[in-house]
């Protein structure tokens, strides 16, 4: 094997990384400054200028916290719990292009970890696993809370992921692949999947909301009802790995929905700037606004938290069987007559 | 029955519209609102450097007030610990020497005087009590502290400042 | 280097599925299985048969070991209150595991050894390959199925229907 191909990757995983867990950690401060500003309030503000440590404070506070395994707890899946939610949570970022390929030296090096041919599926699998973090830790913690929290996670990531993979084929009958690479390079300038399949792309959103467990649908860790839902045994790091993981879920989505519908990389007027600055910065400026996209997506999860009350189990479970996979499935249906007739005429 | 006052309004709940059960118009109508606050102005006070303004009412840490001379005005008569609901007032009287005639108002002078600021309810009855105008409650928020012992107030935290001659 | 990697995984899937059946605890059961599963993952890469591994990541381990563990989760089955199995239970549960090994080796015996597998098209496994393969010669049995599938939804459905009705 090529010793630069290997570098290069190890680079790029290492890069991609540290900079989910850089934004998962200042995701927990833009969550808190952004409930503050919606509800008037300042958010944290003491640890350094607007606060901008407080996560680091908050990371520091959470190593030091004393480490406690419940007496009845199966250990060892106590402690596999939070490192597989972690782990389902980080590898999701592999599949995705980050931007065009750069020239270094000659080298072209592309920005994305692995382009399998079925990269969609891949984050699927990575989705569906995700689940297991949250049900062995839930059931390991020999907690009737955390029990509870387990199967409503796993009942509510079994329902929503019906859903989303079917408003997917959507979509993928119009790229035609299952490559991320091909599907952000179909759209590109304007193109967007999301103003060819706009109700598509709604399901999809709704159903990453409640894959990822944010609110309005994060029954599982419902506090009103639950305690502290799967994680309510759990203390130190482990508390620290669900709550990261969380995030890291949330940074993922949003990139997959910035790649799948919005365009990844792409953005208006590309092929002007283009022209212009020379090819590595035009793909590092697409690099940038793929992360612009991805940022509006969190402060969209955010601001949807902080607007909408919890449903309701019932709700829940009527919302996604009842309404969204029968919405999905007209979508497809319409899709595949209007591509009928226009591969026809 | 019939209403007196004409002011009882009967609701009619009507079965959801399309609009109203996708749901959707009222989520986007809610987000507006959560937007419109984002752009407002915090109300946060942060507390310990800037102080929100008290009332006027407002009853706060005690003092003990000294005359336009700088004498304590305070004579030990007791009414006040008398009147405390919650005993939190106690006080050791001696009497006034003859070179401590600028110091004490009155010929009786309170040696000791204690609050503890722990049973206080701040309920403003030893400054209705007193006959000599000599305590208020006028002072800011009492600190906090860690301990107990530390909360017992005694006269070098309760007399006013010495005038400024 | 792709043998000693099959060899790797194979042993650990043995180990694995072994481990399914010999573990006390049903929840230890059905996550040494998803493990099982997740070496026959590995197994469908070392083909190149990238869409089985994923299909059988996402419907196997992602969704219907998920529905096992839940089901497991909720009855709670303890060690304690597991009932004593009669000797004729035990007697029954002894023949039919041994036809099924019975069956097992003469099957082993008709394979020959010596032939190692070799795939015609290495890459069949691909997305676009089985789908024209699936679609294309076998459609009938790939619909049948489907329609297989969807009469069992079907009767799930009304499973549930009923009690309702009757309840009512």
């Amino acid at each position: 094997m090529d010793i630069n191909f290997v570098i290069e990757k190890f680079a790029l995983v290492t890069i991609l990384f540290s900079i989910s867990l850089v934004i998962a950690m200042y995701s927990t401060y833009a969550e808190r400054k952004v409930a503050a500003f919606l509800q008037d309030r300042l958010g944290p503000d003491r640890a350094g200028p607007f606060g901008i440590l407080q996560p680091l404070a908050d990371g520091l506070k959470m190593f030091m916290k004393e480490e406690i395994i419940p007496s009845n707890a199966s250990k060892w899946l106590f402690m596999v719990g939070p490192g597989l939610a972690m782990l389902c949570a980080c590898i999701g970022t592999a599949v995705i292009p980050w931007g065009q390929d750069l020239n270094i030296g000659g080298r072209v090096v592309p920005l994305q970890v692995t382009d399998i041919n079925v990269g969609v599926l891949y984050l699927f699998g990575v989705v569906s696993l995700g689940v297991y973090g949250v049900m062995i830790g839930g059931w390991a913690s020999n907690n009737k809370y955390s029990l509870l929290s387990a199967i409503r996670a796993a009942s509510q990531n079994i329902s929503y992921e019906v859903a989303m993979g079917l408003s997917i084929i959507a979509l993928l009958l119009m790229t035609n692949t299952l490559s991320l690479k091909e599907i952000v390079a179909q759209q590109h300038g304007w193109h967007w999947n999301v103003i060819y399949q706009p109700l598509g792309f709604i399901i999809f959103m709704v159903c990453s909301f409640a894959e990822t467990n944010r609110a309005p649908f994060d029954l599982p860790e419902c506090e009103t009802e639950l305690i502290g839902g799967y994680h309510t045994e759990y203390s130190s790091m482990k508390l620290g790995f669900y709550l990261f993981a969380e995030y890291i879920n949330m940074f993922v989505s949003s990139a997959v929905m910035a790649t799948l519908y919005f365009g990844g990389y792409n953005y208006p007027w590309m092929d002007t700037v283009a022209a212009h600055v020379s090819p590595n910065t035009a793909a590092l400026i697409g690099t940038v606004i793929l992360f612009a996209k991805i940022f509006a997506f969190i402060f969209f999860f955010m601001w949807v938290r902080w607007t909408i009350p919890r449903f309701r189990y019932d709700q829940l479970m009527n919302l996604g069987w009842k309404t969204l996979i029968p919405l999905a499935i007209a979508n497809i249906i319409v899709t595949g007559i209007v591509i009928a007739v226009v591969n026809k005429f | 029955m019939e209403s007196l006052s004409n002011k009882k309004k009967v609701l009619e709940q009507k079965p959801l519209n399309l609009a109203e059960r996708m749901y959707l118009p009222a989520i986007v109508k809610g987000l507006g609102t959560t937007m419109s606050h984002f752009f407002k102005k915090s109300s946060t006070i942060r507390y310990p450097e800037q102080e929100r303004e008290f009332s006027i009412n407002w009853r706060g840490m005690h003092s003990l007030k000294r005359d336009e001379e700088g004498r304590e005005r305070c004579t030990a008569c007791g009414l006040c610990a008398l009147s405390c609901p919650a005993e939190a007032i106690t006080m050791i009287a001696a009497e006034r020497k003859p070179e401590e005639k600028d110091l004490y108002r009155e010929e009786k002078y309170a040696a000791v005087y204690e609050i503890n600021m722990l049973r206080c309810i701040f309920c403003g009855l030893c400054e209705e009590a007193c006959p000599k105008e000599a305590i208020y409650l006028d002072g800011p928020i009492v600190p906090s502290d860690y301990l107990r012992k530390d909360f017992i107030y005694g006269k070098d935290k309760l007399v006013e400042a010495p005038l400024e001659k | 280097m792709g043998t000693s990697v099959f060899y790797f995984v194979a042993t650990l899937s043995i180990i694995f599925s072994l481990m399914v059946i010999f573990s006390k605890n049903p929840i230890h059961s059905v996550l040494y299985l998803i493990l099982t599963f997740f070496t026959f993952t590995v197994h469908y890469v070392l083909l190149n048969a990238q869409f089985l591994a994923v299909v059988n990541f996402i419907v196997y381990m992602g969704a219907i070991m998920v529905l096992f563990l839940f089901v497991l989760m909720l009855l709670n089955l303890n060690k304690e209150n597991e009932p004593n199995k009669s000797a004729l239970v035990k007697i029954l549960g002894v023949i039919a595991g041994g036809c099924l090994l019975v069956t097992l080796v003469g099957s082993f015996k008709a394979v020959s050894i010596n032939s190692p597998l070799v795939l015609q098209n290495p890459n069949l496994g691909l997305v676009k390959n089985l789908g024209k393969e699936l679609f294309g010669p076998f459609m009938l049995p790939f619909e049948l199925s489907s329609i297989l599938l969807l009469t069992a939804m079907v009767g799930a459905v009304l499973l549930t229907k009923k009690e309702e009705k009757a309840n009512g």
